[in-house]
């Protein structure tokens, strides 16, 4: 029974409300003890499907199987999943320890096994001291605390966070992420996240599902996510790129040599379905290219350097190649001595690391 | 002008107070006109002697009090003994009012949870709907209710023909008739505060608590309920307070054995045969009961809430 290893198993599963498909076809299998990701813009259906997950909406077609029980059809107060709320839904009549005692006690352990549950679960975030007080005593950040501990106290198989960290303030935000990472690693509990912030999902992952229009374009590893995108949504909306529009001359041994405008000819590798003569896209990522004074080698694009703009750890220089597009070039500040900044004016060759170039289906 | 500034923000200030003071001034005179000098009026007519056809003789005498809950025998000479005719109708009027607010509660809260979760367009209309029947006067919706009522009225005569009764129930001039025609008066005063707390009601609470194991009606009991407890208390007032008074509802629907209290003081204020200063002893206590019940009650609830605290 393979699939029983799966913490979640999402299958075929669709979404509508009235004529409005919000989540089409999406099947999707969650590790147990993973930290997986529904990334994507609002909209895209990451929350519907982590709604769906927690019994709130019904699943229209397809079936949501949880370690091999299949799931869909109970009532949210009897899947074993527990849900950390975009706006922590504490209950603002209870204090804080009976918040987080409520799931354990529903789950039918006495009221005082319940709060000595309780007790254990604020000392592991951290809140201890603020056991009496009510919610709106607290700040956004212990609140988030209180949400996250009282979703834990009935130990879930499965624990759901729906964009728990977008009302906190970065600094606040960076230190949550850290903090959420090591919690899972701590209580082995598969999570899933919901965000639709690319940087948080490639941080704390160890999958992420990139979502789009309801439907799931990439499932992957962050790397895998960030290095080979598939296709151009997923291209442009992890991290920066260049995003170029190129023509297909010709393909050999893999790869495949496509051209720009203005001529410029480019080396990437090769994908299935896309054949000489078509014109695609190819992602570029900004820190995979290098600029020199001096043609590297045959494939260098020759341009100018129209801008650079500091942005602390990293120098980003805008390249316009001859007649051709604009390139985004990223250096990072420390190497600045060795690879050199160009001014604004000169003539330079954009180089770029083997296999950096990366054609995308639309 | 670094001095300037705060100075011209204490005058803008000084401004606001000025006008307060005025702009509550229509508030102040309103209150003190219709509401704290016809109760002290009310107070110091209970201590007057009464004058037969009406009206009071200015002289002090606390025969109203002394009528209301003792009894002196039929020449008021023989050693007193509690008089229960006036605490038993007391007792009745607040058992009718506490009945009818219970049956608004029953009816209210489920109306005002219905209208508050449809869609946000269309919650006026269903408010608008419920206010309807209200637009007519009270005296002719509680004279339409006995119409309906009666033995040989529609409502038994629908009954008859269903076959559910053989001969009429009657209705009329019965405590039911009373809590039905109260219930009916007041119950937009239960639904609308209930509807607002409803409508401020956050779901995701609700969700949170199935969430977390909780069964559809515990998360009624100790999510819902808890939230919405001041709209279902407003609501509580705000009927049980105007029933305990009302005087027509058991005057045309319960007849001379469910006399209640508003009745009582009406008959005081009437025609030649009324006795004004125990018509105001009976509405100072009853006012004084009424008072106490809501500090007690306000007492409880702060103390509740510091406990929690």
């Amino acid at each position: 029974m393979a699939r029983q290893d799966n913490a979640i198993d999402v299958r075929n599963a669709v979404k509508r409300y009235g004529s409005f498909t919000a989540l089409k076809e999406v099947s999707l299998s969650i590790k147990d003890n993973e930290f997986f990701t529904l990334l994507g813009p609002s909209g895209c259906g990451k929350t519907t499907l982590l709604r769906m997950i927690a019994g709130f909406e019904d699943v229209s077609h397809g079936s949501i199987h949880l370690y091999g029980q299949e799931i869909e059809n109970l009532p949210p107060n009897q899947r074993p999943v527990n849900t950390v709320f975009q706006s922590y839904a504490l209950f603002p009549h209870l204090n804080v320890l009976d918040n987080v005692a409520f799931g354990v006690e529903m789950k039918g352990a006495s009221q005082s096994e319940a709060r000595s549950k309780a007790r254990q679960m604020l000392e592991l975030v951290q809140l201890s001291d603020f056991s009496a007080r009510k919610p709106s005593q607290l700040s956004g950040g212990q609140q988030q605390r209180v949400a996250l501990a009282r979703a834990l106290a009935p130990q879930p198989k499965v624990l759901l966070l729906d964009e728990p960290l977008s009302a906190l303030d970065l600094k606040l935000r960076k230190a949550m992420q850290l903090e959420l990472k090591h919690l899972q690693r701590e209580t082995g509990i598969t999570f899933i996240f919901v965000t639709h912030d690319q940087e948080e999902a490639l941080t704390m992952s160890d999958r992420i599902a990139v979502m789009s229009a309801g439907e799931l374009q990439q499932l992957g590893t962050p790397r895998e996510i960030y290095e080979s995108p598939r296709n151009v949504f997923v291209a442009d909306f992890i991290g920066e790129t260049n995003l170029l529009t190129v023509v297909v001359k010709e393909i050999r041994d893999g790869n495949a040599i496509c051209q720009l405008d203005g001529g410029h000819e480019l080396h990437c590798n090769e994908v299935a379905g896309i054949g000489v003569g078509s014109s695609v896209h190819l992602s570029l990522r900004p820190e995979r290219v290098f600029i020199s004074d001096k043609p590297r080698e045959s494939k260098s694009l020759q341009g100018k350097v129209s801008e650079n703009i500091f942005i602390g750890t990293d120098i980003t220089t805008i390249v316009n190649l001859t007649d051709g597009p604009t390139f985004t070039v990223r250096t990072s500040n420390s190497d600045r001595g060795s690879k050199g900044i160009f001014e604004p004016g000169s003539d330079v060759y954009v180089n770029m690391e083997p296999g950096a170039a990366r054609l995308l289906i639309d | 002008m670094a001095a300037g500034a705060p100075g011209g923000g204490s005058t803008v200030a000084n401004t606001y107070e000025k006008a307060r003071t005025w702009l509550l001034l229509p508030s102040w005179l309103v209150l003190l006109g219709l509401s704290l000098i016809p109760v002290i009026m009310m107070l110091v007519y209970s201590f007057l002697t009464k004058e037969f056809r009406g009206g009071v003789i200015w002289e002090f005498s606390l025969a109203a009090y002394d009528q209301f809950f003792f009894d002196r025998g039929l020449f008021g000479d023989e050693p007193p003994s509690i008089e229960w005719t006036y605490i038993t109708i007391f007792w009745r009027s607040f058992w009718q009012a506490g009945t009818a607010t219970l049956l608004s509660l029953a009816i209210g809260f489920p109306t005002a949870y219905f209208i508050a979760t449809r869609p946000a367009g269309s919650r006026a209309i269903w408010v608008f709907l419920i206010t309807i029947p209200y637009w007519v006067n009270l005296l002719i919706r509680t004279v339409s209710m006995k119409f309906l009522l009666r033995d040989q009225g529609p409502l038994n005569q629908v009954l008859m023909s269903l076959g559910l009764i053989d001969s009429p129930l009657h209705m009329v001039n019965t405590n039911f008739a009373v809590q039905l025609g109260l219930f009916y008066s007041y119950l937009p005063f239960m639904v609308l505060p209930i509807y607002a707390a409803v409508e401020r009601y956050d779901f995701s609470l609700s969700e949170a608590a199935a969430d977390l194991y909780a069964s559809r009606w515990v998360t009624l009991r100790r999510v819902l309920l808890p939230a919405v407890k001041p709209g279902i208390i407003a609501g509580c007032i705000l009927v049980f307070v105007p029933s305990l008074g009302s005087f027509l509802a058991p005057d045309l629907l319960g007849g001379a054995k469910n006399y209640m209290i508003g009745s009582l003081i009406e008959e005081q204020f009437k025609g030649n045969a009324g006795n004004w200063p125990f018509g105001a002893a009976a509405s100072m206590i009853l006012l004084t009961i009424v008072l106490i019940i809501l500090l007690l009650f306000a007492r409880q609830q702060t103390r509740h809430e510091r406990k929690e605290a």
